[in-house]
């Protein structure tokens, strides 16, 4: 199918973080070993809600030493369209989800002489993972990790003990701010930042390494969003021949793959790239909220992100 | 011209000055130094933080070592060989910050031991800005015996090292800086095309 292999996974352990954060363990069905992946890598998750499915994409934290299980954190967001509250309310231990091959589209440069790693709140996840890659590999490296409060720092103690001095913790209950313009300016030549959290902590950190005069290639950040709703809209599928309604809480891919159709996806949280669909015509204005077309591409209404994006308008045609 | 249908055949951007930099790194080399006049002449702001490496050797015809001097750039230092710029350059790269951006121009072996070096201080190479000035004369590795060929102009033409006939390909290496030439009578031995010059 579109999305890849997929592997059927049972729930092993939950571990309430904080508040608000619950870290899941995840153990493949059939008892084999899960694959590796690289730093930075996520998973997409596919819950059965009742009659719809729900598929959120989750970073993953680690690969248990036996390579059995992996570990994914998953913040609560009270307003969000049912994925993370699932996995917080009705996923026990024993559950059963099913979980992409993993992809990485965040990974840390090779050939990179040093590496800052900046986190916001739930953001911390694949930065944990990069932080071990490099640590386990003797990499020059920072990390820096701002949280609401003491308390909302998910993996404070753990990060404190693998990583040393080399772990700088920000909160925001007192005020302390990640100074960019104190970090960026004086590192080495080869150094690469990535920045993972909030969209307007990605925004800031990214202006402060332009400011610092880093070239664009040396900076990284990875942010996936929820599918936005919207006002409903109808998708003509052209080659299949048939029309789908795009309900207000639902994504059009949501809607296209409830009509049966095969569409491509991968990351479905508008950063891969794959599910790149070609609009042949729309009766109103493309609301693109996807962080892969390029500004012009987006201009073009020729191409359309239907992991994220939507029509505001009455009729959409898509050449699938 | 430049256009090849193999991928990693280089793309020379042009050399514009990034006013995002908090320094600026030039290696110039013959006519190459045309270019950093033209770029860093129309940037004045720049030249307070800009550094100028330059090596007269190479295609020129003239010298442009007074013109370079006469820009005003923070520092301008001339060598007498391509390897004795690189040296400097590597030394400079060392202790280079973030903020630092390279250009090279030049000749097109020139920009790949720039780029090269550059690389493996581990920029990435497309922040490296790049313009191709002078002798279209490549450098070429021979892919047989590994030997190494500066200033070849024709195709096919006969490795200095090992005496094969080898076919200039556009298949670049970013890694040596130089262009893969590769056996011609490999199949027919003694059957060899005639030479053309194709980079002069």
């Amino acid at each position: 199918m579109s999305g890849g292999l997929e592997i059927p996974v049972r729930v092993v352990e939950i571990e309430q973080a904080t508040d608000t954060v619950k870290r899941f363990r995840l153990a493949a069905r059939s008892g084999e070993k899960l694959p590796l992946f690289s730093a930075g890598a996520h998973v997409v998750v596919s819950m059965q809600d009742g009659g719809h499915r729900i598929r959120n994409p989750y970073s993953l934290i680690d690969r248990s030493a036996d390579g059995l299980s992996y570990r994914i954190g998953v913040l609560r967001t009270p307003n969000s369209r049912g994925g993370s509250i699932f996995m917080h309310d009705r996923v026990a231990v024993g559950s059963e989800l099913v979980i992409s091959m993993p992809v990485n589209l965040f990974p840390i440069v090779r050939t990179g002489r040093k590496h800052i790693l900046v986190a916001g709140g739930i953001g911390i996840t694949p930065i944990y993972a990069m932080a071990e890659e490099l640590r386990s590999r003797s990499q020059p490296y920072e990390l820096h990790y701002a949280m609401r409060d003491a308390a909302h720092g998910a993996f404070v103690q753990e990060l404190a003990e693998r990583h040393g001095d080399k772990l700088r913790l920000y909160r925001d209950d007192r005020q302390e701010v990640i100074r960019v313009d104190e970090i960026l300016p004086n590192q080495p030549l080869g150094t690469h930042l990535y920045v993972c959290g909030p969209g307007g902590m990605i925004d800031a950190i990214l202006a402060g390494g332009r400011a610092a005069g880093w070239p664009a290639e040396n900076l990284h950040s990875e942010r996936f969003l929820a599918p936005p709703g919207g006002d409903p809209f109808r998708a003509a599928l052209a080659r299949a021949g048939i029309t789908v309604e795009v309900g207000p809480h639902q994504s059009l891919l949501e809607a296209i793959e409830e009509a049966g159709v095969d569409a491509p996806f991968l990351c479905r949280g508008g950063a891969c790239g794959q599910c790149q669909t070609t609009v042949l015509s729309a009766d109103g204005e493309l609301v693109h909220n996807d962080h892969y077309l390029t500004e012009d591409e987006k201009a073009s209404g020729r191409k359309i992100m239907t992991c994220v994006s939507r029509l505001k308008g009455r009729e959409l045609v898509l050449d699938l | 011209m430049l256009v090849s249908e193999i991928k990693s055949r280089p793309v020379y951007g042009g050399l514009r000055v990034d006013g995002a930099a908090r320094r600026h790194l030039v290696a110039a080399e013959g006519e190459g130094a045309l270019a950093a006049l033209a770029a860093f002449g129309a940037a004045p702001e720049a030249l307070g933080r800009t550094a100028i490496l330059y090596c007269p050797a190479g295609s020129a015809g003239q010298g442009h070592e007074a013109a370079l001097q006469a820009l005003g750039a923070d520092a301008v230092y001339v060598t007498p060989s391509v390897e004795t710029l690189l040296f400097r350059l590597n030394v400079m790269l060392g202790v280079a910050t973030m903020g630092t951006r390279i250009y090279a121009a030049g000749r097109e072996g020139f920009i790949g031991s720039v780029v090269a070096a550059a690389v493996a201080h581990g920029v990435d190479h497309h922040s490296i800005h790049t313009e191709h000035r002078g002798s279209l004369a490549r450098r070429v590795q021979c892919v047989h015996c590994k030997g190494m060929t500066d200033n070849v102009t024709v195709t096919p033409f006969v490795c200095s090292h090992c005496g094969l006939t080898l076919f200039v390909r556009d298949h670049f290496s970013r890694r040596l800086g130089a262009f893969q030439g590769v056996c011609v009578d490999a199949e027919e031995p003694g059957v060899i095309p005639p030479a053309e010059e194709l980079y002069r």
